[in-house]
């Protein structure tokens, strides 16, 4: 009886109701894939962060005790990772940034017939390998490659020296492989600006400097946010990189959470080791885009 | 003259930068003609050997139908389930929109290695192994963001006047959606898939955590990395940068004929 009633009161947004239900039906297989695998796997490395060895001491197998510790431990013991990790990631962002915005610069303004072809280009890489791709930057940088023989013919690089196994090639490696991720979104931002903004700009008087500084950058700050985030996050948690064209000196937390799970079977630790890793990603994230919410950029 | 030359210097700055771009793709070309046997680090001359026998080191081309059983699944799981989300986002006003964005968002804001692990404990603790069907189900994990937010972006980019008007001429619901939406939203759902296929097929983290003793192309390129990479290898890459390409060349031209039509 209450629901007739409710129905006929309803009549005027019986489309609405069904508008919602084909919402939720759309959603549902998506969000519900998303739960299982990406929230309940996250629940799950929770639990498993708190546990300690069996005490059979059979590896593998752990048991719950809810030793919070594990955190402080897996912190304290992995500091110099920790950090090395955020000043890495902080590093390749800023060359990637200051390769990626006159590139997309270019692209947008300046580039005229030949726009699609770069942009084909900068997304290159996307379609080979990116093993592959790291793996010849070894090649390059390493000790029979074309750049040590010819710093060292012109004197710059002493004999026996190296580039590769140092934190300039880890770094020129997270700067190299996240630069797509970059340049894309700060090229869409700086394509949606009418250019008439900066030919009124110049009417204005102001010069090629001040109409940049007032006009194209804040206009292209949320490319600019989107691709800074888009390298900072995966170059953080990246162990390739430094495994690859670095030594064990420049190894990162992504390398330390893969061998504690595969060399030391140390679920726990790098199951903390994670969530540290997640959550300050996270808080950094939020505080930059605050930051930037206020007028931070003009 | 200083305004030929700013004009000019960023130019000048922008083919540097896609020089650099390119730098290690021509290595990787340019190593697949390398005559040279497991070390394929230096250059010994000039041989199309490993072109005519791609498959001759060992596993290299079951690695690689691996990534395909994973990448075509994958794709396709990850395409549809991210095109559903993306209308209901871009179509629809439904409760619980701030929380799905959310969820969309933070697969993409999590590191990899996290991804990886999360999964794997999960598979240990219920006690599923590792192979090719837990790399599928990772796949389609992280492609869905990726997927929502390509065809997101086309389908609110749409004009609604045009759906509008297919209502005025007494187009079902379902009509304008197939014969209006729809082709408008493809390209956006091309795309999406295009990428989804490439992120699976190019991804080693996730995959390394779940895949156990199977292996991918990119878990084969990593093995043989200790031991030094087969030119075979750069074959493969250099015929996956091809096909790639004529892919997106392919898109280009569809698009323009369109145009033109």
């Amino acid at each position: 009886m209450a629901l007739a009633h409710a129905e006929v009161g309803n009549k005027a947004h019986a489309p609405k109701k069904r508008a919602k239900r084909i919402a939720y039906f759309l959603l549902a297989p998506g969000l519900t894939w998303l739960l299982i695998f990406f929230a309940f796997p996250l629940i799950n490395l929770a639990e498993t962060s708190t546990k300690t060895p069996a005490p059979t001491f059979e590896t593998g197998e752990f048991v719950q005790t809810f030793r919070f510790s594990n955190f402080v431990d897996a912190f304290v013991n992995n500091q110099e990772q920790f950090f090395r990790s955020f000043l890495y990631a902080l590093i390749a962002t800023l060359f990637a940034l200051a390769i990626a915005y006159p590139l997309a610069y270019a692209i947008a303004f300046r580039s005229g017939p030949w726009k699609n072809l770069m942009l084909i280009l900068v997304v290159a890489p996307f379609f080979t390998s990116f093993l592959l791709r790291t793996l010849a930057w070894k090649q390059i940088l390493g000790a029979e490659g074309p750049v040590v023989s010819a710093l060292q013919f012109l004197g710059i690089l002493p004999p026996e020296a190296t580039i590769t196994a140092t934190a300039f090639s880890v770094i020129l490696g997270l700067t190299y492989n996240f630069l797509p991720f970059m340049t894309l979104p700060i090229y869409a931002s700086l394509d949606r600006i009418d250019y008439r903004l900066l030919e009124a700009s110049g009417d204005l008087y102001a010069n090629g400097v001040t109409t940049f500084r007032k006009v194209t950058l804040p206009l292209s700050a949320p490319g600019v946010v989107a691709g800074t985030l888009l390298t900072f996050i995966p170059a953080s948690g990246d162990y390739i990189n430094a495994q690859l064209l670095g030594s064990p000196e420049n190894y990162m937390i992504g390398n330390v959470i893969n061998s504690r799970f595969f060399r030391v079977v140390d679920y726990p630790t790098a199951a903390a080791l994670s969530f540290i890793l997640m959550a300050t990603i996270l808080v950094l994230v939020v505080i930059y885009i605050r930051r930037l919410g206020t007028d931070e950029l003009v | 003259m200083t305004h030929w030359l700013s004009k000019n210097l960023i130019r000048i700055y922008a083919v540097l930068a896609i020089f650099f771009i390119l730098l290690p793709i021509f290595y990787t070309v340019a190593f697949s003609f390398n005559d040279a046997q497991k070390r394929n680090i230096s250059w010994q001359g000039f041989t199309l050997t490993a072109w005519l026998n791609p498959c001759e080191p060992i596993g290299i081309c079951e690695a690689l139908g691996n990534s395909f059983k994973v990448g075509i699944p994958a794709t396709i799981l990850a395409t549809v389930m991210g095109t559903m989300i993306a209308f209901a986002l871009g179509r629809y006003n439904f409760r619980g929109r701030g929380t799905t964005n959310l969820l969309i968002f933070l697969p993409m804001a999590t590191p990899e290695v996290v991804l990886g692990a999360s999964l794997l404990s999960m598979f240990i603790n219920i006690k599923v192994g590792s192979g090719l069907l837990p790399v599928i189900i990772a796949h389609t994990m992280f492609c869905v963001s990726f997927v929502v937010v390509t065809v997101k972006a086309r389908v609110a980019s749409l004009d609604p006047k045009l759906e509008e008007a297919a209502r005025d001429l007494y187009a079902s619901e379902w009509e304008t959606f197939r014969r209006v939406t729809l082709p408008l939203v493809a390209p956006g759902i091309a795309a999406a898939a295009l990428l989804s296929f490439a992120l699976s097929f190019d991804d080693f983290i996730i995959t390394n955590f779940n895949s156990g003793v199977v292996d991918t192309f990119p878990e084969y390129v990593w093995t043989a990395a200790l031991r030094g990479v087969p030119p075979q290898a750069n074959v493969i890459g250099t015929l996956m940068f091809i096909i790639a390409l004529a892919f997106v060349f392919a898109g280009q031209v569809l698009s323009k004929r369109r145009l033109t039509k």
